[in-house]
């Protein structure tokens, strides 16, 4: 039990152990180690270095970045910014940059929502949807990847052309040239109605918070949806229907061979979307379903031997722990599936490795090309890391 | 052995107040495997029971049906006035009134003791936090781990660890507490801190009843011992005609096994 009176030998310090200058000590060998393998990485980089500039020089190739203010004259089909072909090299791998960035961060979300789905579904109960989601992930995750981006978009490819689109409901179409959907002719309103979105949702946030202290402190529950609904739902309409409620539709319509207006989807962007998204929802899917079942059965039994309903259990004795097993190895996929977008490549969607290839081709900057695709890998790829890092300490802040 | 049952039955029908926990006929199968046999048991307000029987006789089978954390398939489970069938509202009321502690303690990891203590009372008895806190801590000054209480369950031995546990399932002011071997995964020399607790607790006339191997502490708190195998109630009357005066061959078996294992 507990000892109130502190044993003074146990408040003795370690003895300091000296390093003896030989072979058979663990620490001096371990400092040797470290020297001859520092060592050794130093002269292969400086080797590579001196053999590049050696090569460079004997073939006469001018190196930098002066290349970036050229006018690219390459054309990009998609691109989120202002971007013509009389734009400059820089310009152009912008534009490559927000497109890889396009489809990561749109396939981290929809990766993470399909994943979790699945394996939830894979822990099921219910024999038939338990099996679909298991057969699911064995074909899935066994197919390269690259076979099935170029699966979706031969699927994309096989669908009529747009004279003859799918048009399941008016005003959507599907043909080879993409998605069409109908949009709203953006005006302020609008862009005011979205910021009164935003802020409604970080003041239901913050109204959440305040209602959990509250209970905290009277032990009363309290009804919290009408504050959250009013915040998130009705703020914004209200503000939209203040600003004269614009309300003019963007409907897609075939002008000669395509289509103009509404809303655009490509279809290299979206069958890149769709193979990035449906490959890494399967590891994802296994993740979560380690997660959960790495919580025994025995905190369940005794969250809900003390009278805690079930979504109780699942969100205060369940998910924190799970979590603490799901966030690393998540993170290890959100890079995977960052880093598989450069396949983009393969079926024509230009990403920053697709538009980087075309600038060394056509600029003979190979090392710079390859150096920026390096560099803008690296950037995401830290980013989401710390990201996560910061996230997992999070949690496991409250773990432990 | 259908005379013993009878009496079980007949003892409780003869007391004036409802009993707290009336078991009749419970039947309960794990696939084609019968693991609980026309179980009848009832137990009075403020009675300590020990069950005691071979492994897999259904020991903890019958007190997890108690609470429902095993469905019994057949017979009928009523507990402090209330039976157990699938409606929801009656199993959230029941297992408010029913504190359970298992053998391998299941406390929450994330959370401190004190967080383990005050969770259910905050959540389920919408108590206030400070109140939660306050009442935690009176529950582990009670078990003697009062200095305890900021630390996480894997920072604490086994026996402060079941001990937590106690207080844990103590803090919802249960009317009744079902304790699974308790002490099977203490070692030696804390399954006794552990047993002076649960004394304790019998002391003030809770409502007990406690699956344990323990001789010592049926002898000395238990008002009725029942022993289990194969999924029947065997025999049951008090420690000393279960302990001195067995009956039956098997309750003899198993007696001998005890006593040269102690």
């Amino acid at each position: 039990m507990s000892d109130s009176a502190v044993d003074p030998r146990l408040l003795r310090p370690p003895p300091k152990r000296g390093m003896r200058l030989s072979w058979a000590d663990e620490r001096f060998r371990a400092i040797i180690w470290q020297v001859l393998i520092v060592g050794v990485v130093v002269g292969i980089v400086w080797w590579l270095v001196r053999n590049t500039q050696h090569n460079l020089e004997v073939r006469r190739i001018a190196t930098g970045f002066g290349f970036l203010n050229r006018e690219a004259g390459l054309p990009i089909g998609e691109h989120l910014i202002e971007y013509t072909p009389a734009s400059t090299y820089a310009r152009a791998l912008l534009v490559g940059v927000l497109n890889t960035l396009k489809v990561a961060v749109i396939g981290i979300v929809l990766a993470t929502i399909l994943g979790t789905l699945i394996g939830i579904a894979r822990l099921s109960k219910n024999w038939l949807l338990s099996r679909i989601a298991g057969a699911y992930i064995e074909a899935v995750r066994d197919v390269p990847l690259l076979l099935q981006l170029l699966f979706w978009y031969t699927i994309m490819q096989m669908l009529p052309a747009p004279r003859q689109s799918l048009n399941p409901v008016t005003g959507v179409f599907l043909s080879n040239r993409g998605l069409r959907l109908p949009w709203i002719q953006w005006q302020d309103a609008h862009s005011f109605a979205l910021l009164g979105f935003v802020i409604g949702v970080i003041g239901a946030i913050l109204y959440v918070r305040s209602a959990r202290a509250k209970r905290m402190q009277d032990g009363q529950p309290r009804k919290v949806w009408p504050a959250v609904l009013g915040l998130v739902v009705v703020l914004p309409l209200v503000i939209w229907a203040g600003l004269g409620a614009p309300w003019q539709g963007d409907i897609p319509a075939l002008r000669g061979f395509n289509f103009q207006g509404g809303f655009s989807v490509s279809p290299e962007y979206f069958a890149l979307l769709a193979g990035l998204v449906t490959y890494t929802a399967a590891f994802i899917a296994e993740i979560v379903r380690a997660g959960i079942q790495a919580v025994p059965a025995g905190q369940w039994e005794a969250a809900e031997a003390l009278g805690l309903s079930r979504s109780r259990v699942m969100r205060l004795i369940v998910l924190p722990q799970a979590l603490r097993v799901i966030v690393p190895p998540m993170t290890s996929q959100y890079l995977n599936l960052a880093k598989n977008s450069s396949l983009a490549v393969a079926i024509g969607y230009q990403d920053i490795v697709s538009i980087a290839n075309t600038t060394l081709n056509q600029t003979g900057q190979a090392i710079e090309g390859i150096a920026i695709i390096m560099a803008v890998y690296l950037c995401i790829s830290l980013s989401i890391s710390l990201f996560m890092n910061w996230y997992n300490a999070r949690i496991a802040l409250v773990e432990r | 052995m259908s005379t013993t049952l009878d009496s079980a039955v007949a003892s409780a029908a003869r007391t004036d107040a409802p009993p707290a926990i009336l078991m009749d006929k419970v039947n309960k199968w794990y696939g084609a495997m019968h693991v609980l046999r026309d179980v009848s048991l009832s137990v009075a307000e403020g009675e300590r029971v020990v069950v005691c029987g071979p492994s897999g006789s259904g020991k903890s089978t019958m007190i997890r049906c108690i609470n429902r954390l095993e469905q019994h398939q057949e017979g009928r489970i009523i507990v402090d006035g209330m039976e157990l069938t699938d409606d929801l509202r009656n199993l959230d009321a029941i297992r408010r009134e029913v504190g359970m502690v298992f053998q391998s303690f299941n406390l929450f990891p994330h959370l401190t003791v004190l967080e383990n203590c005050t969770l259910a009372p905050i959540w389920v008895r919408r108590m206030p936090k400070k109140d939660a806190e306050e009442l935690a801590m009176e529950y582990l000054t009670r078990v003697k781990i009062p200095e305890q209480a900021r630390k996480f369950p894997g920072q604490l031995s086994g026996g402060q660890q079941q001990r937590v546990a106690i207080a844990r399932a103590l803090c919802m002011k249960p009317k009744i507490m079902l304790f699974d071997e308790p002490t099977s995964a203490l070692d030696p020399e804390m399954i006794k801190e552990v047993l002076d607790t649960m004394v304790m607790l019998a002391d003030t006339g809770m409502t007990m009843i406690c699956v344990t191997h323990e001789m010592g502490f049926a002898r000395q708190v238990a008002d009725r011992v029942v022993f289990m195998d194969r999924g029947e109630i065997v025999e049951s009357g008090t420690p000393d005609q279960v302990f001195n005066d067995p009956k039956t061959d098997r309750l003899k078996t198993f007696l001998s096994q005890i006593l040269r294992g102690h």
